[in-house]
């Protein structure tokens, strides 16, 4: 079998899979008759694929711990374990540090280095205010008696809260790390589409929390 | 220092893992030998191992997968044998090893045989089809690849180092929880699957992007090849489940290694709830697999038939319907859980639904093939195979599907024979009809089609010789997993199935002497002109095998079925369109990058599989150190100048060219 026999039976005479160049389908050619698109877009939309299977994990964490938030097995529940004077700071530091990200963003393109470092600062400060108050928050738990091993609540509670945590760590050393590249390279166009990546990382993990913060804390204090 | 790992950790006193063990790293260490003393290292690191083109990262997919499926293919064998052995005997296996066995032949079979196979496929072929030069991000394609890699790797050292699991391919708590499974073996499990996890995740969005947002300018969705469509579907799976998969392993590994209560007997844990979420990626992961088979027949069956693909618009609509649908079936893996009469009716209900779609794909096939002029090759062969033998098994499935029904052959091998009904129906079949069809492509030379032929026909008798028989013994009352039995009337089927699985081993040795053979013939097997087939989508416009770069000036497409079109043009004006202006191409770089994430993975992997904390910080450390050499890198692109495109082309059109001289010349 070779190409000589391009035409052998070729025939399509009821045209049953064709519906070539018909004028109907012109206006369907939207998108793809612009080509190529550009390197930028592809990669925010790569990584936004990425964010979505983030969040379907989190929310597999979410489900174990609807599931599990009445097994306090004897132990204590959220009601008594959970202070919202510590999650308001909480909450109220990451939400800014989602403005002040933006703001880097912003200062990275218009390259403007007071602005961007100024801002990714102020976003890595923000943070670790964040961080620290949820490590303490885990510290005294453990310190109490109340720690993951003690009830399936609490398993399912550090995971959930512990997984969000483990991001935002990632993100300060995916921060800093950015910075460092900006100090060494400038503000070249891979950059800036990895701040551009680091952005909407930063902005889901806020979404997340609204999630954590009204289901775990909220909730769990309303309960 | 070592953690829990110590000299017991070899298998010294159990011959069989001692010695499969130690003839796998003779055979290793001699390929690696015969690599390094005969000079192909550079080479191999060159152009393979650091390469980043999405057809070279797909072929070493396909080669883990085959590789992968012939060590699963022989756990298969111990077990058909060990049970034609074992009526009223211990058999040669002891119940702990055996148990391995079908942990590690369901654990091997899926994520590092089918997986690869399906994920290789879409790899080489999607950018193609789609008219493009690679995938939309090519590194993270290597290292989605080198980590697929890592996880196989972990799998086949649990036979020299330690243990495998002995809970199963999927590790029902609580007999997987350190209570009842105390070794390494579910570790083993655990650490293989969240680290290959990510790596498919990673083909996963890395082609969703690549088919929604590149495209040869004209391939709008609608004009897409049919392959494309189910890959797109394939991957949105792959992006919406395996993140479950991933959290529900990791609170495994929390139970495990912290004492954490999600699915232990005690404190609350609920082992249900592993079930549930454990089902919820792997009834969709039965689509990953499948959706990308589909696609493959849908153009093996088109090309063979000579005719486009009938109803490909409600083809597209079957394969997101079953996308979708596929998603709402998955407590139909346990009726028995005690849901209640309302719970497992929609469940059944939504499971029958999901064979509507999949009925209208097999219509589609069958139409397109009817008053078509059929060329019996062998990935045609496959194809028809596969729609008998995939009929049988979707019609046991909907039998499955009826709650009173399954409460009966629950945990039967009726379920066993009705699963691979379907997978090896479906998933081996197109991987095979696949391999065959896109072989020419990949190397540039056919597969010989009689040894392809016999293996097909040994693969099919040898299939219903297994399952036949197995169907009638769980409608008997076998259940699975047994490890002896003393049941006389089970007795002549399960030796029938030993018969079965023999004839299937020949298959297997036709298939290995079918790729040795044509590699010696491959002058007298060459594609010269790129289109061997007489193929209708984009891949046969480039030569076999295709430069890095796949098309040296991006087609114009203006309609279905792209290259269809513009060989008929060429073929009415008898010539070739204009030759293009080249221009220069950019094209990415190779990168170590996956090769050393996936080296550092292992460690990673192996150090928390033995708990070796320093060494898991270290490797740790070592993958953060390989992320920021490779942010650093100044130059991800190299040019391909201008001249060298034509250069290459002009080869390609030159023999396009004399096949239309060929075709003047005929009458």
């Amino acid at each position: 079998m070779t190409a000589v026999d391009a035409t052998a039976g070729g025939s399509d005479p009821y045209r049953l899979g064709h519906d070539q160049e018909s004028p109907t389908r012109q206006r369907t050619l939207g998108h793809a008759d612009r080509g190529l698109v550009s390197k930028r877009i592809v990669t925010a939309f790569g990584f936004w694929i990425f964010l979505l299977s983030d969040i379907i994990m989190f929310s597999a964490f979410f489900a174990a711990y609807a599931v599990l938030v009445g097994e306090t097995a004897g132990g204590p529940s959220g009601r008594e374990l959970f202070n919202l004077n510590n999650v308001g700071i909480e909450t109220a530091a990451l939400l800014l540090s989602s403005f002040t990200v933006g703001l880097a963003g912003i200062g990275a393109r218009a390259q403007s280095g007071s602005w961007f470092y100024g801002a990714m600062t102020a976003t890595f400060i923000l943070g670790a205010v964040f961080l620290s108050i949820e490590l303490r928050e885990f510290a005294s738990m453990i310190a109490r008696g109340a720690g993951p091993t003690r009830s399936a609540f609490l398993s399912a509670f550090f995971t959930l809260v512990g997984c969000h945590g483990l991001h935002i760590t990632v993100g300060l050393l995916w921060l800093l790390t950015i910075m460092a590249q900006v100090l060494a390279k400038g503000y070249r166009a891979d950059i800036l589409r990895r701040i551009l990546c680091f952005g909407l990382f930063w902005h889901a993990l806020d979404i997340i929390w609204v999630g954590i913060f009204t289901v775990v804390y909220l909730m769990g204090v309303a309960l | 220092m070592f953690g829990k790992l110590s000299w017991a950790a070899i298998p010294f006193d159990q011959p069989i893992p001692l010695i499969a063990g130690s003839i796998v790293i003779f055979v290793v260490l001699a390929v690696i030998a015969w690599i390094v003393l005969s000079g192909h290292l550079p080479y191999l690191w060159r152009e393979w191992v650091t390469s980043v083109d999405h057809k070279r990262i797909g072929v070493m997919y396909v080669l883990l997968g085959l590789v992968m499926l012939l060590r699963g293919f022989i756990d298969a064998i111990m077990m058909r044998s060990q049970q034609a052995f074992a009526y009223r005997t211990p058999g040669y296996l002891p119940p702990e090893h055996y148990d391995q066995i079908f942990s590690a032949h369901g654990t091997i079979m899926i994520f590092f045989g089918a997986m690869p196979l399906v994920i290789g496929l879409m790899n080489f072929v999607v950018p193609l089809q789609l008219g493009v030069r690679d995938v939309a991000f090519p590194t993270l394609n290597s290292v989605g690849f080198w980590l697929t890699a890592t996880g196989a790797l972990l799998v086949n050292l649990s036979l020299v180092i330690g243990e495998f699991s002995r809970a199963g391919w999927l590790p029902y708590p609580p007999l997987s929880e350190l209570t009842y499974s105390p070794g390494v073996g579910v570790d083993y499990y655990l650490w293989a699957l969240e680290i290959s996890g990510v790596g498919t995740l990673l083909a996963g969005i890395n082609l969703i992007t690549t088919i929604l947002k590149l495209h040869a300018p004209g391939m709008t969705y609608m004009r897409m090849p049919m392959f494309c469509w189910t890959a797109l579907a394939s991957n949105l799976l792959i992006v919406a489940a395996f993140p479950i998969l991933t959290a529900t392993l990791t609170m495994l590994v929390l139970d495990r290694y912290f004492g954490f209560h999600f699915f232990t007997n005690e404190a609350g844990g609920n082992m249900m709830m592993f079930v549930n979420l454990i089902w919820a990626w792997g009834h969709p992961e039965v689509y990953i697999l499948v959706l990308p088979a589909f696609g493959v027949f849908s153009e093996v069956v088109s090309t063979f038939s000579r005719r486009p693909l009938f109803g490909y618009r409600s083809m597209v609509a079957a394969t997101m319907a079953i996308c979708i649908i596929s998603f709402t079936v998955w407590l139909h893996h346990f009726f028995t859980m005690g849901g209640g009469a309302d719970v497992n009716a929609m469940f059944g209900i939504a499971s029958m639904i999901i064979a509507v779609p999949t009925g209208v794909k097999i219509f589609n096939w069958l139409f397109t093939m009817y008053g078509g002029r059929i060329v019996y090759s062998t990935p045609m062969l496959w194809a028809i195979g596969f729609m008998v033998t995939f009929v049988i098994g979707g019609m046991t499935g909907v039998l499955l599907a009826m709650p009173p029904a399954d409460f009966v052959l629950h945990e039967s091998l009726f379920l066993v024979a009705h699963f691979h009904n379907v997978i090896i129906g479906s998933v081996l079949f197109g991987a095979f009809a696949g391999y065959a069809y896109w072989f020419p492509k990949a190397f540039g030379f056919r597969l010989h089609e009689g040894l392809g032929k016999a293996a097909f026909w040994l693969t099919l008798v040898g299939f219903y010789v297994v399952f036949v028989p197995l169907y009638i013994a769980g409608l008997s009352g076998m259940t699975r997993r047994l490890q002896h039995f003393d049941v006389a009337a089970w007795r002549p089927w399960i030796l029938i199935a030993a018969i079965g699985i023999l004839i299937m081993a020949c298959a297997a040795a036709c298939q290995i002497a079918q790729l040795v053979v044509s590699i010696r013939q491959r002058e007298a097997l060459r594609d010269q002109t790129g289109d061997p087939w007489n193929g209708r989508s984009l891949e046969w416009a480039t030569p076999s095998p295709p430069p890095a770069f796949n098309f040296a000036v991006l087609p114009n497409v203006r309609g279905e079925e792209a290259y269809w079109g513009m060989k008929q043009r060429a073929l009415e004006q008898a010539k070739l369109g204009e030759e293009p202006a080249y221009v220069d191409i950019e094209m990415p770089r190779n990168s170590p990058t996956g090769f050393v994430c996936a080296f550092f993975a292992t460690f990673m992997g192996f150090a928390l599989i033995w708990h070796i904390w320093w060494m898991v910080g270290l490797a740790a450390l070592g993958a953060y150190a390989t992320f920021v050499v490779f942010a650093w890198r100044d130059k991800d692109e190299y040019i391909i100048p201008a001249e060298t495109v034509a250069r290459i082309d002009r080869v390609n059109r030159s023999a396009r060219n004399a096949v239309l001289a060929r075709h003047e010349g005929a009458p």
